[in-house]
């Protein structure tokens, strides 16, 4: 496959959430309906969702959902990871058959725990035991995409509408505390079934709205860590600089941002002494993973989300609340499908994180 | 005419707008719906609900009223007309404006006025309620942008206001220590009463109940391009 930048397409995205900050849980119709108002954001090249705490019979295995271009490559990977995993379920993830969704691969979950003694020889601990897996697949196993791998989590996408994607997994059946959405309208890379949003990592999962001018960029420095970028759209860079930050360097979700969105050194400068130190720290360190050019992203994790814009907030996004729910979106429209009593809405700055965990990160 | 835009598609609800000759017309409903009374003339038109992005984009001489939020470049390339919103209004607000008014109760977004213009008689105005994002009047060309920061503890304006500006006017209800700006525009505090921005501030203040002797004893800083000090190798050295 030809990689990002080798193609092009010359073409805005939608994006919303929700999330219960009480753990409450909610099927996939709101945020379904979300979508509708932003129709003409999407061009129907692309559609997805994320949702969290969805599997709670299986809350312990990683859920990987799969991608395969035939059986061919199902055969090579379910090898794979039976050389890797405990398969504790493995199935055909249900469906709706309907016109505006057509040309599907085959689309497989598996809730997998990773077999110790493999484990204990490789010396890594289990989430990084378990990127590195998705990262072979993904790169080595033609066909095969694990575009999922968190647990008690599942991001389900495809080629088509947002809504009608929504539809075509039966997301109504599914209730989950936290939902993300993504309408695509791919400037720069095909519309392809793993292209769309949401890209996933462990529980991260990121939509995007925007292009990444700095993507080369950040991308020769996060391949040095392991990630490889092969999946055609540069909203993926995103979700493995997130993982770097937040699960191996340890930094939180606002200093996460302020090397994603880092504000320019005269904002730095004006700064009282403390902040204008970290802020350069964090610039200096982490150069080559400041993300340029226009975007407006909701990164979701178990527990949690954290939505943030570019610094000169080049794309537009909104956030309400109402009762126990936080809901972010393009347009105040979404959130008003979802939510028609929400009464806050605010603009939060340009990038200012606004983030969300459940019951106050005690979840 | 009523028109209830509930699950109606901005062609259909413009095209049933644009066919319609009653010069009073409410839509109720507002969900999204982009483009709502593009070019519209001389029609008074209500909208309740959240009208999508490019609200009132060309207009050219209605009276557009919102009841609720409006979402991004309202009064996208304006040419005449008066539009009224009772909330507050998104990014890119007067987008490339060329004339008429934009009166916002509350807060505006990032790059309100961007690149607004004027020639002769047709200049627009922004006048702004609340608070602003960053990019205030971004490369303004010409015409009048008002901001009054009457919504709570924010600052009036966020960062690098007047960017780029080479024409037009920029009055912010502050006092000029409150406000960073780039060296080539020029800022000095003024009184408002008897100057040309005084019946902007009254029409606000009837539009949306505000006391105007109060907003006209504020003391106001008023922004316009040092000319100078132009810009100059900006981007190359030629």
């Amino acid at each position: 496959m030809l990689k990002e930048g080798e193609v092009r397409i010359p073409s805005g995205c939608a994006i919303a959430a929700v999330i219960s900050k009480e753990g409450k849980r909610m099927t996939g119709e709101a945020i379904i309906n979300s979508m509708k108002p932003m129709h003409d954001r999407s061009n129907g090249l692309g559609g997805g969702f994320a949702a969290y705490g969805i599997y709670p019979e299986y809350c312990e295995q990683y859920a990987l959902h799969v991608f395969f271009d035939d059986k061919i490559s199902r055969n090579e990977c379910e090898i794979y990871f039976k050389d890797m995993f405990e398969v504790v379920n493995a199935e055909i993830i249900p469906t709706r058959t309907m016109p505006e969704i057509t040309d599907e691969p085959l689309i497989y979950r598996y809730f997998v725990s990773p077999l110790q003694s493999v484990l204990r020889s490789m010396q890594l601990d289990e989430k990084e035991y378990v990127v590195r897996a998705v990262t072979h697949v993904n790169t080595y196993i033609k066909g095969a995409y694990v575009f999922s791998s968190g647990k008690n989590m599942g991001a389900f996408k495809a080629v088509g509408f947002p809504e009608d994607v929504g539809r075509f997994y039966k997301l109504d059946e599914y209730e989950a505390y936290s939902w993300t959405a993504h309408g695509r309208y791919p400037t720069n890379t095909p519309g392809w079934w793993g292209g769309a949003h949401p890209f996933g990592l462990l529980d991260y999962t990121v939509v995007h709205n925007g292009e990444i001018s700095s993507y080369d960029a950040n991308r020769r420095f996060i391949e040095m860590f392991g990630y490889r970028c092969n999946l055609q759209t540069d909203t993926e860079v995103i979700t493995y600089i997130a993982d770097y930050l937040i699960r191996r360097q340890g930094l939180t979700l606002e200093e996460t941002a302020s090397v994603i969105a880092a504000p320019f050194w005269s904002t730095i400068e004006r700064k009282p002494k403390s902040e204008r130190e970290k802020l350069t720290y964090l610039r200096t360190v982490f150069s080559s993973l400041l993300v340029t050019g226009p975007f407006s992203i909701v990164l979701a994790f178990d527990g949690g989300l954290m939505a943030l814009n570019d610094r000169l907030k080049l794309r537009s996004m909104v956030v309400g609340e109402y009762e126990d729910k936080v809901y972010i979106a393009s347009e105040e429209a979404a959130i008003r499908a979802m939510e028609p009593n929400v009464n806050n809405v605010y603009a939060p700055m340009g990038g200012e994180p606004v983030i969300v965990k459940v019951k106050g990160g005690q979840f | 005419m009523k028109i209830d835009a509930t699950d109606v598609g901005f062609e259909r609800l413009n095209a049933q707008l644009r066919a319609s000759n009653d010069k009073e017309c409410e839509i109720t409903g507002c969900l999204g719906q982009r483009f709502i009374a593009a070019g519209e003339k001389d029609a008074h038109i209500i909208l309740k609900g959240t009208p999508g992005n490019a609200l009132a984009a060309y207009l050219n001489g209605a009276t557009i009223e919102v009841f609720g939020n409006a979402q991004d470049a309202v009064g996208d390339t304006m040419n005449a007309g008066c539009v009224v919103i009772h909330g507050n209004i998104g990014d890119a607000a007067g987008y490339a404006m060329r004339g008429g008014t934009i009166y916002v109760k509350g807060n505006a977004g990032y790059r309100a006025g961007i690149h607004m213009k004027e020639y002769r008689d047709k200049v627009p105005r922004l006048v702004i309620g609340g608070t602003v994002g960053s990019f205030l009047g971004e490369y303004q060309a010409g015409g009048i942008i008002i901001v009054l920061g009457l919504t709570g503890d924010k600052q009036i304006v966020g960062n690098f206001p007047c960017t780029g500006m080479h024409g037009g006017k920029v009055l912010l209800r502050t006092g000029l220590k409150n406000i960073v700006l780039p060296k080539n525009v020029h800022a000095r505090e003024i009184k408002v009463k008897g100057s040309e921005f005084e019946e902007s501030i009254k029409t606000f203040c009837v539009l949306f109940g505000y006391n105007n002797e109060e907003l006209l004893d504020s003391g106001y800083t008023l922004i316009t391009p040092d000319t100078s000090n132009p810009y100059k190798q900006m981007y190359v050295q030629n």
